[in-house]
């Protein structure tokens, strides 16, 4: 046997943590802190600015510190663990107060919930604030159902929609669930089921560029069975997914789309329709 | 689609093979059509989500519990069984594990052997390894016999030849045994069955693997469905068993959950047609059994991983290929994509501890991280989050001493420029907001070619204005916070 295997540590072994118990909401708070996150603010800044407005209706205040960018996410998933840790810390620091931070975007939002703990594994002193962040974070559709407890008229026409969640979103944050509680509350708002529905869409951040071709392969599925659904459109609370989804479809020239759930929801409640 | 990729990666990388892969529209319906039927039996096998939640916990547990006690459990194996009369040998290379089967079989002066399903035996290599010393070595499961026959590699851990349907099997055997060709599914296993039977007899050894090792009793315990591995462990008059040093469990109480696990999660049976318990050779009031029986105990990279408390979760896995029948990648390249004994996502993992990262360097980068094969590893195996850290030792420079053998295998000076301005760019909330404003307003010079992006996607063009601009001015509020 290697030497490695007697001087490994004896009760070195780690266990999977404990499930998680059902999140627990709090009240409805006055104000809250926007984090819009980076391709939202770059590709469908609409969707975030729907979002502001879906909060501000409820009577809540909204906070955007121009100071923020990005969770740091892609440098995370690709192994830059230094760089990613600089930008997550920017973030921290900014968000660093009491306010509850809503975030447009379920796999973003499972980074502060989520891998912000091992990011910041070492720093036991940061652990403590990242831990008040996680506590704090929520995904803009589960705040809107279980903090805000949305009750909504619906004004759009009917509709028929597919639902696509992002994995990180689905497995970190339950985000689907919360997606489907709250399009349910929408009369005229149909979601047709689509094949393979929880299967990733391919996008994976930098894994759509360092294998594109497999990646490639699973967004034509995806983008197929969202089209064969029935639909009228997709909807998404992943800005991720969006723009490979979109991206795909528009180089297939296909009529298809799809569209953030916050300009959805917008459209819906207010009568709106965003250009 | 594969023309930006030089000729030799075609065949050496896991992109080159799996645009080959992808291009075969054939191998994309067998593995489709395969692993949605899987998916389907292992969701049918756990009806109930609080007890397959409360199973996986235990599982976890048990697995953890083994493994912080494995060199102690390892040489409690090693007394049991010797008691029992199994005789016992460790391995640290595979090489050190051929030539330990080949010493044997060269004690016997046998020719022939007949081996059941084994993982590690093709971690070895083992059928080369003995055909380049004159000794036949025929597989005996009906998956591994059928790739044996057309010269292949298994596909997956648990159907080797998952990637063939029922048509290729019966060209294949009309090819090879002359038979007629048939559709029939059960004629196709009768005529395996037949040619397998007479090779049983025959055989002089008999080598099998091992899914659980119980230190307590001295047990080796093995699972199948198809008898081939009773017969291989009973009918020729020796039996080698080889397995993995992670397959020890302390007590047969522990092996009640995991091989409920095992089972339901690879085929969702509720349990094998065949349980083997092996406890030791025949005795000599006993009519059958083999007269020797040996273990070999393989390390072949594991204490490595065992030697990281992060990694070392790597080695609670039970082989049930689970990950790879729920994954999006697996289930469109197949598993000869991977190049490697264990395809999938667990082979992405335990893999690199084997035969070093610099072997396979695009494994870690391979996954859109989507977590479905972490959410149904029996025991737990967070797979996601290894790739992650597989990922930080793959771009780790020398001087950082990557943790993982030969790690540091896709350090790139420029990869890393480029996150170092990613960085600065993120952290700096005028540079951010310059970039933002650059971006928009010159949103028409947007290049039209992003690389591989483009390959799949139409250009991206960001919007007119920044998320940042447009709350600025619906807010009007500025840096409040």
């Amino acid at each position: 046997m290697s030497e490695l295997f007697y001087d490994a540590a004896p009760n070195a072994t780690r266990v999977a943590p404990e499930r998680p118990k059902p999140r627990s909401y709090p009240a409805k708070p006055t104000e809250v802190t926007l984090f819009g996150t980076c391709v939202v603010d770059l590709f469908f800044p609409e969707a975030g600015l729907d979002a502001i407005r879906l909060l501000e209706r409820e009577g809540i205040r909204v906070h955007f510190p121009q100071a923020q960018s990005c969770c740091g996410q892609p440098a995370w998933t690709s192994g830059y663990v230094n760089e990613a840790r600089e930008v997550a810390r920017a973030q921290l620091n900014l968000l660093d107060n009491d306010l509850p931070v809503v975030v447009p975007s379920g796999s973003c939002a499972g980074m502060f919930r989520q891998h912000y703990r091992e990011v910041f594994a070492e720093e036991p002193d940061t652990l403590k604030r990242v831990e008040s962040l996680a506590e704090r974070t929520f995904e803009l559709t589960e705040f809107l159902l279980h903090v805000c407890t949305v009750d909504w008229q619906d004004l759009g026409q009917p509709t028929q929609i597919a639902l696509h969640t992002s994995c990180s979103a689905r497995r970190e944050m339950n985000t689907h669930l919360h997606a489907r509680e709250l399009l349910g509350k929408l009369a005229n708002v149909e979601r047709l089921d689509h094949d393979h529905e929880s299967e990733c869409c391919g996008f994976g951040g930098t894994f759509s560029v360092r294998m594109p071709e497999v990646s490639g392969a699973m967004v034509l599925d995806k983008t197929r069975s969202l089209r064969e659904s029935g639909a009228a459109e997709m909807i998404t609370a992943d800005g991720g997914c969006l723009l490979n989804i979109n991206g795909s479809l528009e180089k297939q020239q296909q009529a298809f789309r799809g569209r953030h759930l916050a300009s959805f929801l917008w459209e819906r409640v207010s009568g709106e329709v965003t250009p | 689609m594969s023309q930006r990729i030089p000729v030799k990666e075609l065949t050496d990388s896991f992109r080159g093979r799996a645009v080959g892969a992808l291009a075969d529209d054939q191998l994309r319906t067998n593995f489709r059509v395969a692993m949605d039927s899987l998916m389907k039996k292992r969701a049918d096998a756990f009806p109930d989500e609080a007890e397959r939640e409360g199973l996986r916990e235990l599982g976890n547990h048990i697995k953890a519990r083994a493994l912080s006690r494995l060199p102690d459990l390892l040489e409690q194996l090693e007394a049991k069984l010797t008691d029992n009369g199994v005789k016992v040998h460790w391995a640290e290379t595979t090489e050190e594990a051929n030539q330990i089967v080949h010493a044997i079989i060269e004690s016997k002066k046998g020719s022939q052997v007949v081996k059941g399903k084994s993982m590690v035996s093709e971690e070895m290599e083992m059928n080369d390894y003995l055909a380049e010393r004159n000794i036949e070595c025929l597989e005996s499961d009906m998956g591994e016999y059928i790739v044996q026959l057309d010269g292949e590699k298994p596909s997956h851990i648990i159907m080797p030849a998952i990637h063939k349907n029922r048509f290729q099997v019966s060209k294949l055997f009309h090819d090879k045994l002359g038979v007629d060709e048939t559709e029939d599914v059960n004629e196709l296993i009768q005529i395996g069955r037949r040619t397998l039977r007479q090779k049983f007899l025959e055989a002089d050894v008999g080598v099998s693997g091992v899914n659980f090792a119980i230190a307590e009793t001295g047990t080796l315990l093995l699972v199948e469905n198809e008898g081939n591995g009773r017969m291989s462990t009973t009918a020729p008059p020796v039996h080698i068993a080889v397995t993995g040093i992670e397959k020890v469990v302390e007590n047969l109480r522990d092996v009640v959950p995991l091989l409920s696990l095992l089972t339901r999660s690879a085929l969702g049976q509720p349990i094998t047609t065949y349980v083997n318990m092996i406890s030791g050779p025949r005795k000599a009031d006993e009519l059958d059994g083999p007269e020797e029986v040996h273990l070999v105990l393989l390390d072949n990279g594991r204490s490595g991983a065992f030697a990281d408390a992060q990694l070392r979760q790597t080695l609670n896995c039970i082989r049930c290929g689970a990950c790879m029948n729920h994954c999006p990648v697996y289930t469109r390249v197949g598993g000869h994509t991977y190049g490697e004994v264990y395809p999938g996502p667990i082979g992405k993992i335990i893999t690199p501890h084997m035969v070093g990262l610099h072997q396979v360097p695009d494994h870690p980068s391979a996954s859109s991280l989507c977590g479905a094969c972490g959410e149904v590893c029996p025991v737990k195996i967070p797979i996601p989050e290894m790739l992650q850290r597989l990922r930080q030792e793959n771009v780790k420079s020398p001087a950082e001493q990557p943790a993982v053998k030969d790690g540091g295998a896709k350090y790139s000076r420029k990869e890393r420029a480029i996150w170092r301005f990613w960085a600065t760019l993120n952290t700096s909330p005028v540079f951010y907001r310059w970039f933002l404003w650059g971006a928009t307003r010159l949103r028409k010079l947007a290049p039209k070619n992003v690389g591989p992006w483009t390959e799949n996607h139409s250009a991206p063009v960001p919007a007119r204005r920044s998320l940042h601009d447009l709350a600025k001015a619906h807010l009007n509020q500025g840096d409040r916070l």
